[in-house]
This record gives C-alpha cells, sequence and structure tokens, in this order.
C-alpha cells in the first residue's frame, strides 16, 4: 500500500482542521447553507433522504486493517440515528409498502459502513455536528472524504487485482496514486461543470470498467520500437518503464445518455500523463455545458464537438509542453518512490503442504466438501505469485443489503486482513472486500474463519453477487428503492445449486438514472423510477462492463413498460428461465442472450405482468 | 492579493482595464497596454475563469491585475490566488476578515498552479539529486 509521508499526513489533518472551520461558521451562521454545501461535499459530506451520508475515500480501493477498525469505529459509535429521527423515517418508508404494487422492504438499519461502486465507504446516519470529530478520527488512519463528491476530479478507482493479477502487463496503483496527489485540490478543477471520474487498469481483461468513465485509462506497454519514440529516454531510462504508458479514453458514462468512452489516444508515454490530463479536465472546464445538468458531463462535450474536441485536446497538450514548459512531466525517481510503497509482501507457502491441507479438507464431511469446493472456484482467484491467492469475502448475503458491513463485520474483516493477507485488503468495484495476499495453505484456515463470519459465501460472480446502489432507502435523488428489490431476488435464490447452475450473471440494480448501481452494464438491469408517486422497475438485457465474461462494453436494452415492484422476482425468475430453456451446454447466460436474441426474454418476462398488465395495455394502445 | 468590499470595488471604466465574459478565450484577447483584466464568476460553481486566470498568467505570461469579481466567496480565494487572480471583490454578505485569515493558512500543495508551476514532486527529485 501507498505510505503516507508526514507531508501527506499533515495534508489530511489541516482539510479536516478547514471543515471544523466551515461547519462552525455555517453553525454561526457566517457561511450560508448554499455556500457550505459544495463545500463538504467536497469532503464527502452529502445531505440524504433522512440524515447526512459521509463518502470516505478509500482510494483505488486499497485498505489496510488499521483504517478498517477505524471505519468500525465510526460504525458502531457515530453511526446513530437520533431515534425520533429513526422513528420518523421508517414511517415515511412503511408508508411506501402500503402503496399498491408494493413490496415491503427491510427496516432501515445504522451501524453500518457501504462499500460502493467506486471502491469507497459510506455511512448513512452521522449527524453532521459530529462530522468534524469523524474528520479527525480518519486522519489518524491517514483517511479522508476529499473530492468524494462535488463537481470535480473524484477517487480514482482500479483493478481490484491491481498489483497481483496474473494477466497484469504493469502495475496501475503507482500511477494511481500520482494521479490522486495530482488532482487532490487541484486550484483550477474544483468547480467542473460536472463531476468527473477517472478509472484506470494495467491488465489484459478491464476489471475496472474503465470505458464508462470520464477518463478511461489502461497501462499498456508499447511493443513498437522503442528507439522511435521521442519521449522514451526521459521516460525510464532501462528501468523496467521504457515502453510503458497509457491507452487514454475519454467520455463514457451512464446516467440519462449511456456512453462508452472513445479512445483519444492509443500510446501516451507514461510520464506525460498529468501533463495530457491536465489539457483534457482544461477543453472539458471551458467548454463543458453548465446550463442542463443533465448534459453537463464531459460524454456529451465528446459526442457533440467530436473530432473538434479532440484537436483542442491535442492542441492544449502541445501547448503544455511547448508553452509552459510541461511542469507536471513525471520524473523517474517519483514513479519509483511511489512505487517503492507497493513492493509486494514476502510470503511464500509450501504448496505441498497446501495441497495436502485442502485435498483433507475436500475429502471430509460431504457438506464441507462441496461447499469448500465451490468457495475455492469461485471466491478464489489465482495471483502473479504462484503461492498467493487472492480471496474474495462475499457481503452478497441475506439479511444485509449488498455491500454492507456492520462494525463487528469490520473488525472482524481487519483481524482476517492481519492474519491472512499482510494486513491489506481491498474494496471492490462488485461492493466486496477483496484480500490480496493469502498464502494457499492457509486457505482452508481462512475459510473456516470467513464461514464463521458468514463472509465465505460462495457467490462471487454469480446471480446474488448483484450490484446495488442504497437507492430510495436512503438516497435523496432514488426514484424507488433498490434494496428491498434486492432483498427479494436474494430470498428467491439461496440454493447454492441453482445459483451455480445459473453460472456467472451481472445483475446490477439501481434505484434512479444517475445509475450509481451501474443498471446500464448489467446483463440483467433493474432501474427504479417514479410515476405518480409510486415505485416502478425498469428492466434491461444485454448490458456489458468491459469485462472477458460480458464482452465489449455497452449499455443493456430496455424489454418493455416498467414492472410494478411485486412482480420484479417473477420477472428475473422468467428471464433466467428462458435461458434455461435455449442454453447449449456451458454456454453463459450472457452468450446464450447475444445468440437467440431479446425476443424470448421480453415474451417470458411480459408474460408474468399482473399489476401492470392493464398498463401495459393502455401505453401499447 | 487584495481583498476588496463591494462598496470599494475598484474602478474598471479605464482603457488599460480589461473586462472579459467568462465563457470568452483570453488568448484571442488583445493584452497591448492593459494593466487590469477584470474575470467574472457569474455563480460561485461556475469555475471558467480558473481556467482563465491560469491561461493569462502562465500561458500569455500576463503580469498586471487579474481581478475576481462576481460571487466571489471567501472559500475559494485560495483558489483563486493559485490560479493566477491578484485581486478580489468579495460577494456581498463575505467578510475581509475571514477572507484574510483563510488566505494566511493556506496550506502546502501537491500540484503546480499559476504562481508556481513546479508540483510538490519537482522539489523533491532536486533534492534527491542535489
Amino acid at each position: 500500500m501507498y505510505s503516507y509521508t508526514e507531508f501527506d499526513r499533515q495534508f489530511i489533518r489541516h482539510r479536516a482542521a478547514q471543515h471544523r472551520d466551515q461547519l462552525a461558521r455555517n453553525q454561526a451562521g457566517t457561511l450560508s447553507d448554499e455556500a457550505f454545501r459544495p463545500l463538504r461535499l467536497q469532503n464527502g459530506w452529502y445531505i440524504q433522504r433522512y440524515a447526512p451520508m459521509l463518502r470516505v475515500a478509500v482510494p483505488y480501493g486499497e485498505i489496510a486493517a488499521r483504517q478498517l477498525r477505524v471505519l468500525a469505529t465510526i460504525a458502531r459509535e457515530y453511526d446513530r440515528p437520533d431515534p425520533e429521527l429513526l422513528a420518523r423515517a421508517q414511517a415515511t418508508q412503511d408508508g411506501i409498502d402500503e402503496r399498491a404494487g408494493s413490496r415491503p422492504g427491510p427496516r432501515l438499519k445504522f451501524g453500518y459502513g457501504h462499500f460502493t461502486t467506486r471502491q469507497n465507504v459510506q455511512f448513512n446516519w452521522i449527524p453532521l455536528d459530529k462530522s468534524a470529530d469523524v474528520m479527525d478520527l480518519l486522519a489518524t488512519v491517514d483517511m479522508h472524504g476529499i473530492q468524494t463528491s462535488g463537481n470535480c476530479i473524484r477517487n480514482i478507482t482500479t483493478d481490484e487485482r491491481a498489483g497481483i493479477a496474473a494477466d497484469e502487463v504493469a502495475d496501475p496503483r503507482p500511477f494511481a496514486e500520482i494521479l490522486r496527489q495530482w488532482s487532490t485540490l487541484h486550484p483550477e478543477f474544483a468547480f467542473l461543470p460536472r463531476k468527473f471520474k477517472v478509472a484506470i487498469h494495467g491488465a489484459r481483461e478491464d476489471r475496472a470498467a474503465i470505458a464508462w468513465h470520464d477518463v478511461g485509462l489502461q497501462v499498456v506497454r508499447n511493443t513498437e520500437s522503442v528507439a522511435n519514440n521521442a519521449h522514451q529516454e526521459s521516460a525510464g531510462g532501462l528501468s523496467g518503464y521504457e515502453n510503458v504508458g497509457f491507452k487514454v479514453l475519454v467520455g463514457g458514462g451512464m446516467g440519462r445518455t449511456p456512453v462508452v468512452a472513445s479512445v483519444i489516444r492509443e500510446f501516451l508515454p507514461w510520464d506525460q500523463i498529468l501533463n495530457y490530463l491536465e489539457a483534457v479536465v482544461r477543453v472539458y472546464n471551458r467548454w463543458g455545458r453548465r446550463d442542463n445538468k443533465y448534459k453537463a458531463r464531459i460524454k456529451i462535450l465528446v459526442k457533440a464537438e467530436g473530432q473538434r474536441f479532440v484537436d483542442e485536446v491535442e492542441a492544449e497538450y502541445e501547448a503544455i509542453l511547448t508553452q509552459d514548459g510541461a511542469p507536471h512531466t513525471i520524473p523517474l525517481a517519483e514513479l519509483q518512490r511511489v512505487a517503492a510503497s507497493f513492493v509486494p509482501p514476502a510470503l511464500n507457502c509450501d504448496r505441498k503442504t497446501a495441497d495436502a491441507k485442502i485435498a483433507h479438507i475436500l475429502k471430509a464431511a460431504a457438506e464441507d466438501d462441496v461447499e469448500f469446493g465451490r468457495w475455492l472456484q469461485q471466491n478464489v482467484a489465482a495471483h502473479k505469485n504462484p503461492d498467493l491467492r487472492a480471496v474474495t469475502l462475499s457481503f452478497k448475503r441475506l439479511g444485509q443489503a449488498p455491500g454492507d458491513a456492520s462494525a463487528d463485520q469490520l473488525d472482524a474483516v481487519a483481524e482476517l486482513a492481519e492474519r491472512f493477507s499482510a494486513g491489506e485488503a481491498r474494496v471492490t468495484h462488485d461492493q466486496n472486500l477483496l484480500l490480496p495476499w493469502v498464502r494457499c495453505d492457509q486457505l482452508p484456515e481462512l475459510w473456516r474463519e470467513a464461514r464463521r463470519l458468514g463472509l465465505a459465501k460462495p457467490n462471487i460472480r454469480l446471480l446474488t453477487d448483484m450490484i446495488a446502489c442504497p437507492g430510495g432507502d436512503f438516497c435523496d435523488l432514488a426514484n424507488a428503492r433498490a434494496v428491498p428489490v434486492a432483498a427479494a431476488i436474494s430470498e428467491a435464490y439461496t440454493d447454492l445449486d441453482e445459483l451455480h447452475d445459473l453460472g456467472e450473471i451481472d445483475l446490477h440494480i439501481s434505484g434512479c438514472i444517475n445509475s450509481c448501481g451501474h443498471h446500464h452494464t448489467g446483463h440483467i438491469g433493474i432501474l427504479g423510477v417514479d410515476k405518480d408517486g409510486q415505485e416502478w422497475y425498469q428492466v434491461t438485457l444485454g448490458g456489458s462492463d468491459g469485462s472477458t465474461l460480458s464482452g465489449a462494453p455497452g449499455a443493456g436494452k430496455v424489454i418493455g413498460p416498467s414492472f410494478a415492484a411485486d412482480e420484479m422476482v417473477d420477472v428475473v425468475t422468467a428471464i433466467l428461465d428462458t435461458y434455461r430453456t435455449h442454453r447449449t451446454s456451458g454456454e453463459t447466460f450472457i452468450n446464450t442472450l447475444r445468440r437467440v436474441g431479446h425476443d424470448p426474454y421480453k415474451a417470458a418476462a411480459n408474460a408474468v405482468r399482473h399489476i401492470t398488465a392493464r398498463h401495459t395495455a393502455q401505453a401499447d394502445a | 492579493m487584495k481583498l476588496f468590499e463591494q462598496a470599494q470595488l475598484p474602478p474598471s471604466t479605464d482603457s488599460q482595464t480589461l473586462v472579459l465574459s467568462n465563457d470568452a478565450d483570453p488568448r484571442t484577447a488583445d493584452l497591448t497596454g492593459v494593466h487590469t483584466v477584470v474575470l467574472h464568476f457569474p455563480s460561485f460553481t461556475d469555475g471558467r475563469a480558473f481556467s482563465q486566470a491560469f491561461l493569462l498568467r502562465r500561458r500569455l505570461g500576463f503580469t498586471g491585475t487579474i481581478r475576481a469579481t462576481g460571487d466571489v466567496l471567501v472559500d475559494q480565494l485560495v483558489q483563486m490566488a493559485r490560479t493566477g487572480f491578484t485581486e478580489a471583490v468579495l460577494a456581498e454578505g463575505q467578510s475581509l476578515a475571514v477572507g484574510q485569515r483563510l488566505l494566511d493558512q493556506a496550506n502546502a500543495t501537491y500540484q503546480g498552479d499559476a504562481v508556481a508551476p513546479q508540483p510538490r514532486f519537482a522539489s523533491l527529485s532536486t533534492l534527491e539529486a542535489a
């Protein structure tokens, strides 16, 4: 992990003190709510449906055991609503349940951290007057909420297997950290037309959905003659970085208008990335629309201007190089200084012992045999180091919202990270936690511990490992709730034999068109919509995040008018049954869908309407 | 950075003062004989003037006064100073004293800007080389 310098620590403490000052001025009435809003947002403080929400930055998802423990403390001691507020909030939520076609949701919970698709952690009930204390507490473990919200460059995300993936070309984390430092409190780019999200990966497979970001970066090695590249001499010598650079994508995003990012540069030498991004963001700041928030993202600008946008970025980049003196060219010494933080821990295991231990479990009780075998298959991934494994702890289980972790679970995971993973974990884009440094001979022990904690469900990448936003239970923007739909589907699909038979499926649920639940990229996507004050759900099929399983990135297609909450389990079941009818041996859900087309799925889903049947007939007429 | 209240608004009508709207490209402006460029924040959340100031100061090498007007809030003054503004006329209700305090408390930074173009890592490498 990146180790903070004294400068980095002082920077975070100063930021926490600044927030305390702003909060005090707001409470004294000298800083208006309106002026305080963007300031607190840029420290991660929202005001949501019932209470403030804090989004804590977990830069590129890497988190240490000591940081997990502080998040546990925040969940336990600060994520506590006033009883009166909770009662009022629950009464409002109960009111939604009573409407026609609705489905009773789980009761509101507190004392939890929530893992987000952007690898951050959120809390839902911390009173704003405690916010300065929480920022101080976070700063004690080098954490903060800087730029987790607001119209600025947001937390940078990456591959959950960065630095450990067997298919990695180069570790993206040192670059992600350099980008984090560059973008942190950038004076020119704090009030952009809209938020700006960057994702970076360095493997053959894209596990970071980079095409869906404002800027997507892929670390690549230039196989063409190194000598031909004018920058190469300054960009790495014989350091191992001599032919490293970035494929640069711009203009991806979800929301109302899902757009897959365009490649703007096939190869940019690594040392130029800050200069180049400065050009991209400056053109966006100058040209991006500010008259309509739904047209303000860079994707709209790139679509509208096309080549003119690219030309302007290239001209601006050229001016930064030739007129400004390219001050943000990254020296090799700086890359090496940062990269030194990411040296793998010295770990190896006796593989013979590991094989014997694993074989022993597999021969034990039949029930263990199956469950452990499935866990090895779904939750354990190969590692760059053949002695090690990457293990995903599942935060998708009955009784808890996808990605939610209680205070005790956060503490327990901190202990697991210390015992089994060199003190480190990763928040994944799929809202789970991954242990990146697990010795192969410790897998059986880790499995037993994780199972005891309820975090060993072997459902990773399967139907119930769904992505869901907090939705209308917490979020002020939501049009409908996501958690009750997620809970209903989880309850209907508890049989592991069935889940494994259905295979790998991306099910993504968003409570509104802002798409925090990435419904556009779900093989099955569910979008909450509001009509006449009631909750409805639009279903899309065939979306892809760009992973190997899902194929080229693209948004799913709507299968028909929205469904009622109470119809959703039947709809999902009808879609899955259609897959089972049409699949050939070993064919995945997404491949069957692409082969046979959407029609049979549409027909099956529409056939289960019992509440919306009449609405649909009217809409068709 | 010099701060002003609305009532003290410095004159901006003489021929040596250029007023640029916030969608203008400063690179196309004629800066001959200009000693003050006035930039505008129609709302404090509209950050275009930050890029305009940067281009004036850094790209065009303009050495005169760059003045911020409009919805100028004290919490954005550090950003303004870093992008090249040298004067700010505070919006109604903003306190000169608080503005000055926030400017005085400005922290060290990671990235370079219009005033100090070198990022922090440049000095780290120089130190190592020395």
